[in-house]
């Protein structure tokens, strides 16, 4: 088994860019929302469930700038590429499984019902455990 | 009373798979058993706890099953009990295990179940141990046992299977409060009692003679230390000398497989003061006998390893291109044979693109400073 990071961004592959999410109908942020309840229910169920979390679009960059002085602080950045929507970390049992479950994710229906078809992307965590080679 | 339990659980759930009750009700059932157990031994211990469980496991079966009415087959079917016999022991840890290991479940699946209904783990330990939730993990078994019902019994078991899931139990080390390496050896040994095929001797070995190294395979903040820099006096000696002991009279069968070759690899090393005086000859013939067993291309990178020790770096280098570019730690293989061949510029920019492709923490970390040493040594 192997853990992945499943990333959200607001990255979507059509040419025309989905409606941001404040301009669907009720009903399709209804719909959006219990699909993502449904993603994560299926990954729970197949025991491969580890995380999800959301995160306010709104976020500040930080740094340290020196000792006794106050933190720098930057942005917020208006630029949606760099945004992070959320997140999901699945434990399965190949890359191949954890790019379906991606797929699945990036499944979700935007306006009309349709598959935004988000890219998400896929990052393998680092293990904590290593065999030796000798 | 803990560990009595812990050893008697598998062993009365596996007898009463055997005679014929599915693997999830049959777990319920020694689990209730268990539970009266605690109750009642405190003040009424048993004569000889194996046969009071079996029969009070037995027992709750057979009530579930009445309760069940809509299952009067497998009612039916569980009635014809076979005698108990002398040798069942462990002809019942051995197919609890083939269960477990079942070829129709997934190596991640069967590491849960088996951990679970052979070693008795709780699932939120188990959970722990691998790092995802207790519900995620609850999930994982439940599926296990459903997949195994569903695929039947009836197939024969697969030895080779049960020792690749308790290898991979093994490795996995500890990250939790369960000592997972620890747990796969006492499993091992368990399963030892069970069969004399000689590569549950050689696992066992194998897993005595790397178990008995681990104090000096990390720093006290988890970071790596490599063989060669290893301190030989904190090796368990005597977990060493049993290692030895098992893998001499394994060999002595005369039917040589992979465990075997690995454990006389560690053996061999164990036997070292030093990295200078271990026997790298006698390392690399062991290597070529693996070869002949495995196509694994991770042996052909470690037989690579043993060559550039025999042979020197540029024989190793040779050696290293027969091993395909996608195995995991190659480069970092590439890098200290080119550094062990004063080519240190090449080695510190593969040891760099070694770590980049590390996977795992210790391993990124440890090839970091290699490529740090060599840029500023």
């Amino acid at each position: 088994m192997a853990k992945y990071l499943l990333l959200k961004h607001y990255r979507g592959a059509k040419e025309i860019p989905c409606a941001p999410m404040d301009q669907w109908t009720p009903e399709e942020v209804e719909a959006h929302l219990a699909f993502m309840g449904h993603v994560a229910n299926t990954f729970r169920e197949r025991g491969e469930f580890v995380d999800a979390q959301a995160l306010a679009p709104e976020g500040t960059f930080v740094r340290y700038d020196g000792e006794g002085r106050a933190p720098v602080t930057d942005g917020p950045f208006a630029e949606t590429k760099d945004l992070i929507a959320g997140w999901m970390v699945i434990d399965v049992d190949s890359v191949e499984r954890a790019h379906e479950a991606a797929a699945f994710l990036s499944s979700a229906p935007g306006p009309g019902g349709e598959p935004i078809n988000e890219w998400i992307e896929v990052r393998p965590f680092l293990e904590h455990t290593h065999t030796d080679v000798e | 009373m803990e560990a009595l339990v812990r050893d008697l659980a598998p062993q009365v759930l596996g007898v009463l798979v055997r005679r014929g009750a599915d693997f999830a009700a049959a777990e319920d059932a020694v689990q209730e058993a268990l539970v009266e157990a605690v109750r009642r031994w405190p003040d009424d211990p048993p004569a000889d706890p194996k046969p009071w469980l079996i029969t009070v496991a037995w027992r709750k079966f057979i009530d579930a099953s009445r309760r069940e009415s809509a299952r009067r087959t497998r009612e039916e079917r569980i009635h014809d009990e076979p005698a108990p016999g002398p040798a069942e022991e462990h002809d019942d840890t051995l197919q609890l295990l083939f269960l477990c290991c079942h070829p129709a479940l997934t190596p991640a699946s069967a590491v849960a179940l088996t951990l679970r209904a052979v070693g008795g783990l709780t699932t939120a330990q188990i959970a722990d141990a691998y790092l995802v939730p207790e519900p995620t993990m609850g999930q994982r078994i439940s599926r296990a046992k459903r997949t195994v019902a569903d695929a039947g019994v009836g197939a024969p078991g697969d030895l080779s299977r049960v020792l690749k899931v308790l290898y991979l139990v093994f490795n996995e080390g500890y990250s939790g409060d369960v000592d997972l390496a620890a747990e796969a050896i006492r499993l091992t040994r368990m399963l030892m009692r069970a069969s004399d095929e000689p590569e549950v001797a050689g696992l066992l070995a194998l897993m005595l003679l790397h178990h008995a190294r681990r104090t000096a395979r990390w720093t006290a903040d988890g970071a790596l230390v490599p063989l060669a820099e290893q301190d030989r006096s904190l090796w368990d000696t005597a977990l060493i000398a049993e290692g030895v002991e098992i893998l001499q009279a394994a060999l002595a069968k005369d039917r040589l497989g992979e465990y075997q070759c690995q454990a006389a690899i560690a053996a061999l090393h164990c036997d070292a003061r030093s990295t200078e005086e271990t026997d790298w000859t006698q390392v690399l013939e062991w290597y070529d006998e693996l070869v002949s067993l495995t196509d694994s291309p991770v042996v052909a990178l470690n037989r690579a390893v043993a060559v550039g020790e025999a042979d020197g770096p540029l024989a190793g280098l040779r050696a290293l291109q027969e091993v395909p570019a996608d195995v995991p730690r190659r480069t970092a293989v590439e890098a200290w044979l080119h550094e062990r061949a004063g080519d240190v510029a090449i080695a510190a920019t593969l040891y760099a693109q070694a770590a980049s492709a590390a996977r795992s923490t210790a391993e990124r970390d440890h090839l970091t400073k290699q490529a740090a040493r060599l840029r500023h040594g």
